[in-house]
This record gives structure tokens, sequence and C-alpha cells, in this order.
């Protein structure tokens, strides 16, 4: 019954635990943990994850790409078929089927540049059916998750310590 | 040098402000002291300050505010609350719910005037009583009844000398919240004595329980009434300082004479980021609201399970939580959480006599922030003995 408004509360924030959902959602606890339970195990929470600000992390050996793909598809199986033999692939983090000029929009990652655009012209580019790619380098990220993350600003903010 | 005003000199200086200076020379403060929200004003209210400087729209404006913006208020008024003003000339649009205050208290208020006052209360409403020349009477309020107006203690309080009672529902710093029916009991009483009402209803969309009810919702008694709203807490709007009146035309007028000579008009840029709020930031109050009692609920668990019995607040972002268990004084309490394990609330007295033995937590933080702050309360509490 409070399926939406625990997916509401964990997809801002993974780190709630059973008693926090209680708590907040003031219901029993082991009512909260049924309910996350049958949540996992319906695969309608997938995994759980942290939004980083890659631009801070310094974490070299990190580069994303957007690929666009654009594919036929196939009779019966329309674009599932394709999708999958590309989402499969463990270089791939994101991919979604969008409407308008591309069909497929596909989120790489890799450690150079070279082994990102290596992996689209000798693994997606030869996938059967696909007609063509355009691969799209991230220079910056500024929000993710609906997180501001290029913003050098802290984030408890500037507000003073005790106010009426 | 001669001598400063006498009633500037006699005025207590704030219990936050005292509060405020310990907590400000510590490092590795954890806040639940703050009275306003956390969330930055929504972006798209943002643009249209923005897009008003581009328009060169830089001037003053009517003294009373931007004609278009009165409308938005009124109609907003009109659907959401049910209370019928006048855009032409029942609405004034002030900097911030502070000055609204101001210049309801100084065109009420004849030298030894009585104005009834809540205790607890907001920290700013006697100041301003007494800077207009009036005299504070207190109505005690009590945490039995929900810290709601009663209609005896309201009859009780009431003199010849009376001219006015200065309300603020749902209330910062207790939470209480007044039901349309609890009004309705104090109808009659206003209506026979003739006395205004000074209705703060800054956190009216606060209200998280039941529908929002005001005295200027009684026909009978709405020209007594004036109420007193702004954009700082429901729209997140607090660094804009924009606030309104609304009343019948005889104390707009008189309200108005004193803005146009004090103020002028309220900063133009930010009438246009309010009228962008009122057109398109319902979803906005809306999505905050919920957000809002998310994390009252949080709180107010958790200390219960800490063993700080405390009520669901119907109403604003605080929780006004008895700690009268501890057998320590608000002052005492305070001070002992801030030294010991660095979290700042507000003592209970900084808003008057009534709060002996409460704390002040707000909860306009993030739940994390919240959730920290908690861990610390619960071990401050165990070392006092409470589990």
């Amino acid at each position: 019954m409070h399926q939406n408004k625990i997916l509401d509360l964990l997809e801002n924030d993974a780190r709630l635990t059973s008693q926090d959902l209680a708590d907040i959602l003031d219901e029993d606890k082991t009512e909260i943990e049924k309910e996350v339970k049958s949540l996992e195990d319906n695969k309608i929470i997938c995994g759980y994850h942290t939004v980083i600000n890659y631009n801070k992390a310094q974490r070299d050996q990190k580069v994303m790409a957007y690929i666009e793909v654009n594919c036929s598809p196939q009779r019966d199986e329309g674009y599932d078929k394709t999708a999958m033999r590309i989402a499969n692939y463990p270089e791939v983090n994101t991919m979604y089927l969008l409407s308008g000029d591309c069909d497929f929009l596909v989120l790489v990652e890799g450690k150079t540049m070279f082994e990102v655009a290596r992996f689209v012209s000798d693994k997606i580019a030869c996938v059967e059916n696909v007609i063509s790619t355009k691969t799209l380098f991230v220079l910056k990220q500024y929000k993710q998750s609906g997180i501001l993350i290029a913003n050098p600003k802290n984030e408890e903010n500037e507000r003073l310590v005790v106010t009426p | 040098m001669k001598e400063l005003s006498k009633t500037v000199q006699d005025l207590k200086p704030s219990g936050i402000r005292k509060f405020f200076d310990l907590a400000n020379t510590m490092e590795g403060v954890i806040s639940l002291g703050v009275g306003e929200p956390d969330f930055a004003t929504p972006w798209h209210i943002c643009e249209n300050a923005i897009e008003s400087m581009y328009d060169g729209k830089t001037h003053y404006t009517a003294n009373r505010g931007l004609l278009e913006l009165r409308r938005e208020i009124a109609k907003f008024h009109r659907e959401h609350y049910n209370q019928f003003y006048d855009p032409e000339d029942e609405i004034i649009v002030t900097v911030g719910g502070s000055e609204a205050i101001d210049i309801a208290m100084r065109a009420l208020i004849n030298p030894g005037d009585e104005i009834i006052v809540l205790d607890p209360n907001y920290v700013a409403y006697e100041p301003s009583i007494l800077l207009a020349g009036g005299i504070p009477v207190h109505i005690q309020l009590t945490e039995e009844k929900e810290f709601k107006l009663l209609p005896e203690d309201l009859k009780n309080a009431i003199t010849p000398k009376t001219k006015a009672i200065m309300i603020n529902f749902p209330s910062n710093p207790t939470g209480g919240v007044m039901t349309y029916e609890d009004y309705e009991k104090l109808v009659p009483i206003l209506k026979e004595s003739g006395i205004y009402v000074i209705s703060d209803e800054i956190y009216a969309e606060l209200s998280f329980d039941q529908k929002f009810a005001s005295l200027a919702q009684f026909k009978e008694v709405r020209d007594q009434i004036i109420v007193v709203n702004g954009f700082s807490k429901a729209f997140a709007m607090t660094g804009w300082r924009l606030g309104y009146t609304l009343s019948n035309k005889e104390v707009s007028q008189a309200m108005t004479k004193i803005h146009q000579y004090v103020i002028m008009s309220a900063p133009t840029a930010a009438q246009h980021a309010a009228i962008e709020a009122l057109r398109n930031g319902y979803t906005d109050v809306l999505r905050m609201k919920e957000e809002y009692r998310n994390r009252r609920n949080l709180l107010v668990n958790r200390l219960n399970r800490m063993g700080l019995p405390t009520h669901m607040p119907h109403g604003t972002f605080y929780v006004f939580a008895n700690i009268k268990k501890s057998g320590l004084s608000s002052d005492d309490f305070c001070e002992k959480l801030l030294s010991d394990q660095k979290v700042a609330c507000v003592p209970g007295t900084a808003f008057g006599e009534s709060g002996e033995g409460f704390i002040r937590i707000s909860y306009a933080y993030s739940m994390d922030h919240i959730k920290t702050a908690c861990d610390r309360i619960e071990i401050f509490l165990k070392k006092l003995g409470i589990e």
C-alpha cells in the first residue's frame, strides 16, 4: 500500500533504513521491511547507486560518451532483440529507445577515449541491423539524477545557524 | 552624545540572538535552529525576476505593489483560502511579513492601547507593539490544549483598553493550528468587543493534517481582521523579502500611509518573482510540503522512540518538544546540548515565559541532517538518563 511512497523516498535517498522509512510513513517497521523485500523480489527496485561528482572525484581513466544508434527494426521483434545485443555489454551503462532522429541512446563508459571509440566501432557498429552510430563524448557533468553537481557552493547553504 | 530612544533601550534583546552568538562561535555545529526553508527558491520563479531585469523593470512600483501582483494575490486567496479582498484597495505588498506586522501595529495603536499576544509567540510581535507605543497583554497557551487559543481565555483578556489581538496559526514556534471550528467559537467574542485581529498566516500552506482556516473567512468579523501573509515559507523565498496585508479599505489606507513614507514600494524584481510564484508555483509548494511532512514524521517518531514524548504538530516546520523530563530549564537544556553534542535548538523561553520546559526544533533540513542531529540528541538524552 505504501509502495509508491517507498519508491519516491528511496529514489531520492537509497540509504534510508527500514526504520527511517517506518518513521517517515508513520508505519510499522516490519511492514516496511516486507514491502521493500517484495519490491526487490519483483525487480521493481533493481539496484542502489551513488551519485558521484566526477568533476571533483578526479578519478582519471573514466570516460563517458552518449552514442546515438540507428538500426532497422525487425519483423515480430521490433527493436528489442537488437537492443538486448547492445545492452548486454558491460561497457553499456544506460540505454533507451527514443522517438525522433535516432533510435537508441546508449551511455557507454570506458577508461580512455580510445577504448570507448574502439567499443563503438568494433562492437556496437557491428551488431546486426545497426545502420549508423554517432559518438558524443561527455566533457563535463552539470546535473545527475536530479542533483546539481557542477555547483561550486557547499550543499549546506548560506543560512544562518539560528534564526527566529 | 544625547540619549537614544528610551523605548529602544528598553527593548529586550532577542533570546534567539543570544543563542545565535553562542552557536556561531563553535565549529562543527549541527543546527536545528533555523526558521526558514532549506529549499532554494524554485528556479522558474528566479528566472522571472531575472527576465524582469532584462526588460528594464527596475523602477519603483505603485506604493501598494504592482496591480498585476495584487490581482494574483487576491485570486490565490479567493481560490485557496476563501478569503475575499479587492486588489485595488485592500491589499498592500510589503517588505516581508515583518513590515506588514509593523505597519499594522502602527496603524492601529494609540499610546497605552493594549494588544493581546499569545505566549509563546514569534519574537517580533512584542517589539512591534512596544515600538508603536502599545502594551502587550499575554494569553498563556498550553500543550494540553495543543497551543490553541480558547474562547474563555480570549474573553478574559479583553479589557476596554484592548485594541487588537495578534495571532499566528499555524504557529511558530509551537506548530499549533486552529481549525474552522476552533475559530468559530471566537467569532462572537470578537464581534461583540469590536477588537481588531492581526492574523499572521505565513505558514498557511504548511498545514498538514487539515484544511487551513482563517478568521477572515467569517463574514461577521471580516472587517476586523488584518491578514498578514507572504512568500517566504510557502515558496521558499525568505531572501526576497516579500509579504503583504489583506484588510478592509480603511485600515489598508492607514497602513499605506506608513508604508509609502517608510518603504515607498517593495523591491520590484521580487514582485515579478512573486507573480510567477502565484501563477505557476503551486506544484512546488505541494512538493516541499510533502517533504516537510516526511521530515516531521521522521523527527517526531524518532524523538518519541528516544524517550522524549512529543505530539505530532499539525503545521509549520517546527516541533515544540517538551523537555521537562530532563529536569533542566529550556536554556540549560539547549546550552548543554550545544556544548555537549554541538546541536543547536532554540530554547522555548526565547518565545515567551510559557515556552519554559520546551525547545523548538526546526525540521527545515534534509533528512540526512535531521538523522545525524537525532543521533546526537539521543546520546545527549542517554547521558541525562532518558531512554
